[in-house]
């Protein structure tokens, strides 16, 4: 029902968004699987920390991905000194504008301007070509200042694996464009059956005070 | 402790009997008519959404910045490190769509049953008066998170009174205080935004109760239940609002919950409806989006807007039909000729108007979150054509349609076959 109810709202959204561009395919995220979550920390912090920063989100939140904060220390950290700092890049925006033309844009809530489904295009949408000035377009995001940071991962591993690998990273930019949407569900199945055991006595109270009206 | 808590009472009640006066004047001895149905939740409603507004809107503006440089990523802390914040964000980002759900109900009950007809006419009036301060309420708080969207709606919008002939340059300047939406701007749609129009909100809301309970209300039959009184003077058809209306009403308030939370919880951005994906971009004045869409609410009155052509280079026909569009409704009360209120006793001229105008409020309100190409061109040329986008067409015949609907009311009311109106109540 949730889904249908669902699909009849965002069907007019799906129509809009797919204006430009090639078609997008459905991102195959998987919000609560731990261990996409962390590969996507790592690869986010290995290849995209350098120019994107995730200025809203704190490092020792990723405890709630199953990391200690040592893990988050020795792996994730490398920029920053304390494990409650946000992870700033360390780049400036002058220089990423003197070096791309455009800053490159923090990524905080990119899963939620783009959504899961664009990211993951986008990110296997890279093609040579030899009339840009980094060698690389993308097919999603035509003349993108970004170049293809991910090539190398891509030419060492199947496709499948690289599918894989973007899959991870967008699973993760997701999760930190709402870190508490986890929760948020849950509290909602809760709140949800509290209004349900409201609703029988409310109920059962109207009926009782109005059996006499007619 | 039931006999303690009485004489508590007593002791309150000899000091300051205002209260208990006012309680029974509008709950425990307010006769309400006994055959509301599903359309009468949605005052309540109004009511209760209001309510959960202010009380999360003062939690927001504990942790809320109003500075340009800060306002994006003070709502960014408020979701991420403020204990709760994204559920009191979220409850403010839903409750103001929802608001706009229940209103938009409640002023369609108004239609079907006539509840703007004399005597009601300062009820209809004061509810009017809630509707344009709400839009306002909500225009100004939409600036605030300080997206892509929030601002160039505003400038958009603030553009629209920059068309007025002669003043509207300066008019313009004088609400945004600045030449372009700016830091400026953003502070005082916050002051407007969390106190000035709560004020007046507030105030209208009383307003609108009191007069409605001078009145009494109306019903799904129309017939006014103070004219048949018992011997006691209470109206055989009305029942005590508390606690009949009250515990039906908590019925009706937790259904809606239900679905408020379904939203809130499981989809807060409604697909892109409730919270505009493109608002999770900073503002950002060098950098206009393609396409900006209002939020959902505003849209029938925008594509009133689009669809109307400019004249002389002027965008002000547009924005004249949109203000005339929303200042229409003061005048339903005299424009409706019907000697009968409620549309179960009307003829097929109302029932038809009343049908087309809810599918042309419909269609305008999708059309305007749609860029004009939405349906296509026309594949041939004319002389009259000035676009050949489909939808501005079909705006334009719903805008003709949309005014059609108030200035031809006079004439079919008057003109509609009704039925009689029973003289009880039917249940």
């Amino acid at each position: 029902m949730r889904k249908l109810l669902a699909a009849l709202l965002f069907a007019p959204a799906a129509l809009l968004a797919a204006g430009d561009g090639a078609p997008l395919e459905q991102a195959p995220i998987e919000p609560r699987d731990l261990v996409s979550l962390q590969s996507g920390a790592r690869s986010f912090v290995n290849y995209c920390l350098g120019c994107h920063g995730l200025q809203y989100m704190r490092y020792n939140r990723l405890t709630e991905l199953g990391l200690t904060e040592a893990q988050i220390r020795d792996n994730l950290m490398f920029s920053a000194d304390k494990v409650g700092e946000t992870m700033k890049v360390a780049m400036t925006a002058k220089d990423g504008k003197a070096w791309f033309g455009v800053p490159p844009p923090d990524l905080s809530v990119i899963a939620r301007s783009r959504g899961a489904d664009w990211l993951y295009g986008y990110l296997r949408g890279f093609y040579r070509d030899a009339k840009s000035a980094h060698g690389w377009n993308n097919k999603v995001y035509p003349n993108a200042a970004m170049p293809h940071v991910l090539w190398q991962v891509q030419a060492e591993s199947s496709a499948v694996q690289y599918d894989i690998a973007v899959r991870d990273l967008v699973n993760f930019l997701v999760y930190v464009g709402e870190p508490s949407a986890q929760s948020r569900k849950s509290i909602g199945i809760v709140v949800l059956f509290v209004l349900g055991v409201l609703f029988i006595l409310a109920y059962a109270m109207k009926k009782a005070f109005w059996k006499d009206v007619r | 402790m039931a006999s303690r808590l009485m004489a508590l009472w007593d002791w309150f009640d000899a000091r300051m009997p205002t209260v208990g006066e006012e309680w029974r004047k509008h709950a425990a001895e307010y006769y309400a008519p006994k055959n509301f149905n599903f359309w009468y939740y949605f005052g309540a409603l109004s009511l209760l959404v209001l309510v959960i507004q202010i009380v999360s809107g003062i939690f927001l503006t504990m942790h809320y910045k109003p500075d340009a440089a800060l306002a994006f990523g003070s709502v960014e802390y408020i979701m991420r490190d403020v204990p709760g914040g994204w559920l009191i964000r979220y409850i403010h980002t839903t409750g103001a769509s929802a608001f706009f759900i229940v209103v938009y109900l409640h002023m369609f009950r108004a239609l079907l049953y006539g509840s703007y007809k004399e005597p009601r006419e300062l009820v209809w009036i004061f509810g009017v008066l809630i509707y344009l301060t709400l839009m306002g309420e909500a225009f100004f708080g939409y600036l605030l998170p300080w997206g892509q969207m929030s601002y160039w709606g505003a400038q958009v919008i603030v553009n629209l009174f920059g068309t007025v002939p002669f003043i509207g340059e300066t008019l313009a300047l004088w609400i945004r205080g600045d030449y372009v939406v700016s830091d400026v701007t953003l502070n005082r749609f916050f002051a407007l935004h969390v106190i000035a129009l709560p004020l007046v909100l507030l105030g209208l809301v009383v307003a609108h109760i009191l007069a409605l309970h001078d009145v009494g209300s109306n019903n799904p039959d129309g017939v006014e239940i103070k004219k048949n009184k018992d011997a006691s003077g209470k109206p055989v058809d009305g029942i005590p609002f508390h606690p009949y209306y009250t515990v039906k009403d908590t019925v009706g308030a937790i259904v809606f919950l239900a679905v408020f939370c379904i939203v809130m919880f499981f989809m807060p951005e409604l697909g892109g409806y409730f919270i505009e994906h493109n608002n999770y971009i900073p503002a950002d004045p060098l950098k206009t989006p393609e396409h900006i869409a209002p939020v959902w609410y505003f849209t029938p009155y925008y594509s009133i807007l689009r669809a109307v052509p400019p004249l002389f280079n002027s965008q002000f026909p547009g924005v004249a039909a949109m203000g005339i569009a929303t200042m229409i409704l003061f005048l339903l009360p005299w424009l409706d000729r019907s000697p009968v209120k409620s549309i179960r006793y009307r003829g097929a001229y109302w029932k038809s108007a009343v049908a087309i105008f809810v599918v042309v409020f419909l269609v305008l309100g999708y059309l305007g979150v749609k860029p004009t190409t939405v349906w296509g061109q026309f594949g041939f040329d004319a002389f009259f054509l000035d676009t050949k986008d489909r939808a501005t067409w079909v705006a334009r015949l719903c805008t003709v349609l949309y005014f059609a609907f108030f200035i031809l009311m006079p004439w079919y009311t008057a003109r509609d076959k009704v039925k009689p109106v029973p003289d009880r109540v039917t249940m």
